[in-house]
């Protein structure tokens, strides 16, 4: 095998940079217009793969906060008042635009992201168009949602996306806040501000009002700046829980609506009757997509104890053989680590992983000497006390514990603060009902893992957050109900 | 038998009443405050009614420790099953209907007939959500359809263990039309009754426990809303509050608190505040306290043989 491998090696297959066209610098996007921060802060944007700087992006502070929010009120007297119809044809134009500039999008967004090519061509931005699609399609039909007769709007939405899917996760605060008729302050992750910037360009290109859709660059300061302000009326947050829980506080005793969608700490659970080899590609799927920058990760492998070895031998040959280094070559399964910060999280963790008595398996492969990396890892004599199977690593980082029979494995499912995402591979049905009955979690997947669609609601039990993104549920966070 | 035998009172003496000892309801149990404390309860007009248990923030962690016990039964009992005990409920406090009269009456300063039509819409209210059990999965549930070949259902599951500040003007069917969705929709409750008017509260908690409604799934506790809502508020093991009965301070106090393990927080609203629960309660109380849980799986193929119906 080893020679077969080494005999076929993959000749590089890069997309080519030249369909995307970075500039040396760009604003916030308030009021329909690219503008300075009115302090005149900036911040770099590096490729996570090189470490390049891509772009120096405008930084807002409060004083852009107060002119976005303002922006935003003023534009949603006319938005809001627009017949549903007219809404939603502009964000259909929004969404064809999208995949006319998908190319484009998906090679910016593996420059300043870091994921694979493969993974932005084929899954963040079909995703991305296909939620402005899917909520257009509702703005003219809101009265017929179940919300009642005449639902309304709140008014002018603060968002705060992450990092790990940011056009996407663009996509799923804009739509439906646009669909439901609100006018939206959005910042993007500091990391990853340029897609949120491309996007604005759509707007311009679609003819949206000025003033609906306002993006602010920054960091976390900037977040807090725009949630606490006193003239939004929605909060949706995505990110980390702690970050979640300080938001909420902040929010409280106002009237301000609030949805969260925050980390976890996925079970994917593997009874002895699953076909190893869809397991198996279901476990890669479910920690590796992304790096395991997802909160819906599949981070805690159960395995049914008469199988673990079986299928950690076929997982480790399977991890051999995954492709990492430049994420713009079509062939690369793993990409960059977002950020020096989050590569620096990932291995403080996996080192105590190792210091608690868990045991270390990477696999074999090349670390390109810049940029930053981290090799699929994966824990196994690993307990539920274990750091590494309680925290959320964010990271290409799997744990495996066992289970002997399905009442355990629910139970240690269970076993988390969070509630976002579990998996169950079995081919029994009474089974796989069950279990995913049992399992505190707002997303199941039964013999398949990480899979979306507009039409399906996402979001957390427990401390993953509330409220839930995607379907008829999805609107319900931007309506007066 | 001459009369006389069968009473102990001295001839010509009007008869004394016998006064009931009012206790929390915990656990499908009647304890009273395990702080030994008791504090007066009076009508409006400041006559005393009773000394109404004074719970501690250790009753409220025994009431949470019960209602978490109870949870896994009642959210897994069939819709169908809640429905019948919901009913039942209705069914039992039609029956003690005289009773309840009297107490909202003293509690709130009604009249009688008012009190009546008070107590009679808590058993209209108890009917409604009795029915509402096993609609509401439709309702907020159902199929996605999703661009692939995938089976994907959306379906609401309880929040879990949920704290209801209960209103603190309309003692019985404020109380009622707050408590009574959270456990349609499966949840279990801690309930804090109305500070000043505790006792239709704790009186309820004698109708639940004759109502096949199983221990556990409603607990009520009374005393200083703020002593035990506060606990409950930052309790690792609620998953919910109803701040109904607080009032703005108290209110942003407890939401702050409830953020530490991110309770669903339902707000005080401004029919909570004008204490008319006499309008259609819709169903944002049943739906405030469910999680939507979204389970995928692959749909398979039958080949080519399974293509033509």
């Amino acid at each position: 095998m080893e020679n077969l491998a080494s005999t076929f090696e993959y000749a590089p297959a890069p997309e080519s940079r030249s369909v995307v066209d970075i500039a040396p610098s760009y604003g916030l996007f308030i009021d329909g217009e690219f503008a300075e921060a009115a302090d005149g802060k900036v911040f770099k944007s590096v490729s996570p793969a090189t470490e390049e700087v891509l772009a120096e992006v405008a930084q807002a502070g409060q004083a852009d906060v107060d002119r976005a929010v303002k922006a935003a009120r003023k534009a949603f007297e006319k938005w809001s008042a627009l017949p549903g119809a007219e809404r939603a044809k502009y964000l259909f134009r929004i969404a064809r635009i999208i995949q006319e500039r998908s190319r484009e999008l998906a090679v910016l967004e593996t420059l300043d992201n870091g994921k694979p090519i493969k993974e932005t061509r084929d899954a963040d931005l079909p995703l991305v168009a296909a939620h402005f699609f899917y909520y257009a399609g509702w703005a003219d039909k809101l009265g017929h949602a179940g919300f009642g007769p005449n639902p309304q709007p709140l008014g002018v939405a603060g968002q705060v996306i992450p990092w790990n899917f940011p056009l996407l996760m663009l996509a799923w605060k804009i739509a439906p806040a646009l669909a439901t008729g609100n006018t939206v302050v959005l910042k993007p992750a500091e990391t990853t501000p340029l897609s949120a910037l491309f996007f604005a360009d759509i707007c311009r290109q679609a003819g949206l009002p000025k003033g609906v859709v306002n993006i602010l660059p920054g960091y976390g300061d900037t977040g807090a700046a725009l949630t606490a302000h006193p003239d939004v009326n929605k909060v949706a947050f995505t990110g980390s829980t702690a970050v979640g829980k300080e938001i909420a506080r902040t929010l409280a005793g106002t009237d301000k609506k609030l949805t969260l969608e925050l980390g976890g700490k996925g079970a994917n659970i593997v009874f002895d009757d699953a076909p190893i080899d869809q397991a198996v590609e279901g476990i890669v799927t479910g920690i590796f997509f992304n790096q395991g920058q997802v909160c819906c990760a599949g981070s805690r492998l159960l395995v049914q104890e008469s199988i673990q070895e079986e299928l950690l031998d076929s997982l480790k040959r399977r991890l051999s053989t995954l492709r990492l280094g430049d994420p713009l070559d079509k062939n690369t399964d793993i990409g960059a680590i977002n950020s020096a910060e989050q590569l620096a999280r990932i291995t403080a963790l996996a080192e105590t992983g190792e210091a608690e008595g868990a045991e270390r398996w990477s696999a074999p492969c090349e670390l390109p000497t810049s940029g930053y990396w981290f090799a699929p890892t994966l824990f196994t004599n690993v307990t539920q006390a274990h750091t590494v199977a309680r925290d959320e690593i964010f990271g290409p980082v799997l744990s495996v514990l066992t289970f002997r029979t399905p009442e355990e494995a629910v139970a240690k499912a269970n076993n988390t603060q969070y509630g976002l995402s579990a998996g169950i591979w079995t081919e029994k049905g009474s089974r796989i009902l069950a279990v995913a009955n049992k399992l505190r979690a707002g997303v199941v997947w039964a013999n398949t893992f990480n899979k979306f669609d507009p039409t399906s609601p996402f979001g957390g039990y427990k401390e993953s957050g509330f409220g839930r993104e995607g379907g008829r549920h999805g609107l319900e966070a931007y309506l007066d109900v | 038998m001459s009369k006389e035998s069968l009473g102990g009172s001295a001839a010509g003496a009007t008869r004394l009443s016998v006064f009931k000892t009012y206790k929390l309801y915990v656990g499908g149990k009647f304890p009273r405050s395990e702080s030994g404390r008791v504090y007066e309860v009076t009508d409006p007009k400041g006559k005393w009614l009773a000394n109404a248990p004074q719970s501690s923030r250790k009753d409220a962690r025994d009431a949470v420790v019960a209602a978490r016990k109870a949870f896994g039964g009642w959210s897994g009992a069939t819709a169908y099953n809640r429905g019948q005990v919901l009913y039942r409920v209705a069914e039992m406090l039609e029956g003690r209907r005289e009773q309840f009269v009297r107490e909202v009456a003293d509690a709130e300063g009604l009249s009688k007939s008012k009190a009546a039509a008070v107590v009679d819409a808590t058993v209209d209210r108890w009917v409604w959500y009795a029915g509402w059990t096993d609609k509401i999965a439709q309702v907020v549930g159902g199929a996605n359809p999703v661009a692939g070949p995938f089976f994907n259902l959306s379906t609401p599951e309880p929040t879990g263990v949920v704290t209801v500040v209960a209103p603190q003007e309309s003692s019985f069917l404020g109380l009622v039309s707050v408590v009574a969705p959270v456990i349609a929709a499966g949840n279990t409750a801690v309930v804090i009754a109305s500070e000043k008017a505790p006792l239709p509260a704790l009186s309820l908690g004698e109708v639940l426990a004759t109502s096949d409604v199983p221990g556990g799934v409603v607990n009520v506790l009374s005393g200083n809303t703020r002593e035990i809502a506060l606990p409950l508020a930052a309790h690792q093991d609620v998953n919910g509050i109803d701040l109904a009965g607080a009032d703005a301070e108290l209110a942003k106090e407890l939401e702050i608190a409830a953020a530490d393990n991110l309770k669903r927080v339902l707000r005080p609203q401004a029919v909570d505040t004008d204490a008319d629960f006499t309008v259609s309660p819709g169903t944002h109380r049943l739906t405030a306290f469910l999680e939507t849980k979204t389970v995928w799986h692959p749909t398979g193929s039958l080949g080519a043989s399974g293509a033509a119906y």
